[in-house]
């Protein structure tokens, strides 16, 4: 814990940057349902809209990882709620193998994400990306890595 | 970085048009500085801010700058896709812009309602947004929505009341239908019963008109002593196989298909002495016993509600059972058509002449100033009530239920009235329950009394058991050759509990009736007709529309490992002689779990593609 918070103090403030991959029929109806209900959450997100969190390919998060996201998500609907029947299980495999193989090169597995979020969970939306928000302020930028 | 998307192709030229929203969007983020940022971002020719974008001010400037700018793509940056991109899509096609090159921007629900109080990074991250939203639109393409016939023809699996109802909808709207069902007869769980509730006329009375109409009927075929064998295809046009018992298979060609195929009562092995007492019987078999005359000599029942249910065998509530246990138990004190065997013997020791049809008409009158009475028993007027209401077959009946779900107006008013006729409605809970015995050689049922936190025992001569309707033990292999889903209680799933409750999450496949779940009759007829008008829509308009949102395969790319054709979740892969993956459009549903799956990079999801989505992210995290 000491180490953490002095490291953090080492580091400048940074505002960390995220992309979240959702899926049309659940995690983005989530994400509108946070704005409707107003729930307020850090401007760090940007979300890139797919119809099924399961077209979401492995290379697109570490396509995202290079390009300079600190953190990313990837958001379905919830196990057997998938609008394509399966398509989120897919999501979960790969989700596995993701976080398994970023660890294995040396990059934190909290900041890649999978997260199930409903149509009707604005309050989740909101609260994982703050979570996540306030998980990448910990661990700084993701070019810091290493240098 | 401004990247020469193509040489051979013109130069995208973008409209960006940004709403206010009112103060929803304008009142949190400048929109004035993100239009002017918008006009900044390569191929935008143009950017404009609204202030209600969806309304006709809006709409018509969208449409007069498309012609004005020469538009050939258009971004509205707004509130969400999910509500209004039908809409902004309309007005791009009446300008003559394909509505595949229209993109939305969300910066109301995603931006301005939730960074409501940062005002500099709401707008920045608006500007952020549209940068995205610009990236997407450079690499757009028009699609054409394809067009695929409709075989006119329905296929019905199950001929009980929902698959009847459904039949006979479909038939009487001029399409052939073929019925397919696994007895010799049609009639499904209900020919088996007895009464039925709400009405004095016998189960196969009221089934009857049904069965007739179905059998005359010129549009349908049956297929008895059958079932569904093998299906290919999609949506318009299914390849069906009918099997029958020893029979070759026919094959037959239909454009949409409903599941009916009902329920089964659970068989309560090892519960409240079934089995090991002769007079321990379902409600199933009770009607059955009803139906053959065979009921034993009675002078008290019991019946036990939620036997397996709620959390034994099964973790839902049958919805069914109180109503039918409440039907049966009026059944009994009214000694219904004679039905326990009595009349004359009751006649001989009283010297009572009992006719039915006074006792119904006295139970009529009962009825109407049924409210009346119950006012002049609540003020302590007992002897009355008493006397009216007093049984007339002398059978005590008592109904052991955790709590009665006589749901909806009718069956609340025959509640009320077993509880006139003098049946006892005593409540047992889940950890305490009522315990089924042979003492003498004379049945007997033990319970605890919550009120007065005793125990107690009453002598009966018959249990009769209220078990859940369960799922048909083949449910799965339907579900299988379909290609719908099963829920966790091995009922039909279908695509929306409330928005599309008739309607796979397939299209071309709907669902109706118990195998959906438990229901009454007058449920399963509702159901069957939904169904059948949402079966119809295919078939009348003759061609189905398949969104332009499907995977292509790339065949010099393609090696045939298969990887897609597993994933899909629709079976809309197949492959061809040649080994290579070919991909039935009409069956696509365009989730791209192939696309994110094909190792050789051989598939593009149109409207969805590697390069719009690796584009958005791209400009998601571009320093500016």
């Amino acid at each position: 814990m000491a180490e953490q918070s002095e490291a953090k103090q080492d580091q400048p403030s940074y505002e960390p940057r995220i992309v979240a991959f959702c899926c049309n029929w659940c995690s983005y109806a989530g994400a509108d349902l946070a704005g409707t209900t107003r729930l307020q959450y850090p401007p760090n997100v940007r979300i890139v809209r797919v119809m099924c969190s399961g077209r979401v390919d492995p290379a697109f998060v570490l396509k995202a990882f290079s390009l300079g996201a600190d953190g990313v998500i990837v958001a379905g609907c919830h196990p057997s709620d998938c609008h394509y029947i399966n398509g989120n299980e897919k999501t979960a495999t790969r989700g596995d193998f993701l976080s398994e193989f970023l660890e294995e090169t040396g990059i934190e597995p909290e900041r890649f994400r999978v997260e199930w979020i409903a149509g009707s969970e604005g309050q989740k939306f909101a609260k994982v990306i703050r979570g996540m928000v306030s998980d990448l302020e910990k661990l700084g930028p993701i070019a810091q890595e290493g240098a | 970085m401004p990247e020469n998307t193509s040489t051979e192709k013109e130069k995208p030229r973008i409209g960006v048009f940004i709403c206010h929203c009112g103060s929803n969007i304008g009142g949190f983020v400048d929109v004035k500085a993100v239009t002017e940022y918008a006009s900044t971002l390569p191929d935008v020719a143009y950017a404009a801010d609204n202030l209600y974008t969806c309304a006709e001010d809006g709409l018509n400037n969208i449409k007069d700058s498309i012609k004005e700018h020469n538009l050939d793509r258009v971004i509205v940056s707004s509130c969400t896709p999910r509500t209004h991109a039908p809409l902004f899509q309309r007005t791009c096609e009446a300008a003559g812009v394909n509505k595949y090159m229209f993109t939305f921007v969300n910066i109301r629900e995603h931006c301005s309602w939730v960074h409501m109080k940062e005002k500099e990074k709401a707008t920045q991250k608006a500007k952020d947004l549209v940068r995205m939203g610009v990236a997407r639109a450079r690499f757009l393409e028009p699609q054409e929505e394809t067009k695929v016939d409709v075989t006119p023809t329905a296929l019905v699996v199950g001929g009980g009341v929902s698959g009847m109802t459904a039949a006979l909808s479909l038939a009487n709207m001029g399409f052939p239908v073929h019925l397919v069902e696994k007895d010799e007869e049609l009639g499904g769980f209900v020919k088996n019963l007895h009464g039925l509730m709400m009405t004095t006329k016998s189960a196969n009375e009221t089934i009857k008109p049904l069965i007739d109409k179905v059998n005359a009927h010129k549009n349908i075929t049956q297929h008895l002593n059958s079932h569904v064998a093998s299906v290919e295809g999609f949506i318009g046009n299914y390849d069906i196989s009918i099997g029958g018992d020893g029979a070759e298979a026919k094959e037959v060609k239909v454009g949409t298909i409903i599941v009916a195929t009902g329920a089964v009562p659970l068989v309560p092995e090892g519960l409240f002495g079934y089995k090991e007492h002769p007079n321990v019987i379902t409600s199933t078999e009770f009607e059955e016993l009803c139906n053959k005359k065979e009921l034993p000599k009675l002078k008290s029942v019991a019946f036990i509600q939620c036997v397996g249910a709620r959390g034994q065998k099964v973790s839902y509530c049958s919805r069914v059972c109180c109503n039918v246990a409440i039907k049966s138990a009026i059944n009994i004190a009214e000694n219904r058509d004679n039905m326990l065997g009595v009349t004359e013997e009751k006649a001989a020791e009283t010297g009572e002449v009992v006719e039915e049809p006074a006792a119904e008409k006295k139970a009529e009158e009962e009825g109407s100033d049924r409210r009346r009475r119950r006012r002049g028993r609540g003020r302590g007027d007992e002897d009355e009530a008493g006397e009216e209401a007093a049984p007339s077959s002398g059978v005590e009946v008592t109904v052991f239920n955790r709590d009665v779900m006589s749901y909806g107006v009718e069956h609340e008013l025959e509640f009320n009235k077993a509880r006139e006729k003098r049946v006892k409605f005593v409540r047992y809970l889940p950890d305490n329950l009522p315990k089924v015995s042979v003492k003498d050689g004379k049945l007997e049922v033990g319970y605890f009394h919550e009120t007065l936190k005793m125990e107690r025992t009453m002598p009966v001569d018959l249990v009769i058991l209220s078990t859940p309707l369960v799922a048909q033990p083949d449910a799965a292999t339907l579900s299988q050759l379909l290609k719908v889903p099963l829920g966790q209680d091995g009922f039909f799933q279908e695509a929306h509990v409330k928005l599309r409750p008739v309607d796979f999450a397939t299209d071309g496949v709907y669902v109706c009736g118990t195998c959906r779940g438990p229901a009454d009759i007058s449920e399963a007829v509702s159901q069957a007709a939904a169904a059948a008008s949402r079966a119809s829509i295919p078939l009348a308009n003759g061609f189905v529309q398949a969104e332009a949102l499907t995977s292509i395969v790339d065949e010099t790319k393609c090696t045939g490992c298969g990887t897609c054709v597993e994933t899909c979740p629709y079976s809309a892969l197949r492959k061809n002689e040649e080994g290579i993956t070919e991909v039935i459009v009409a069956a696509c549903k365009g989730c791209g779990c192939c696309g994110a799956t094909c190792p050789e990079g051989a598939i593009t999801m149109t409207h969805y593609t590697d390069q719009q989505l690796l584009a958005e992210a791209k400009a998601a995290l571009e320093e500016v």
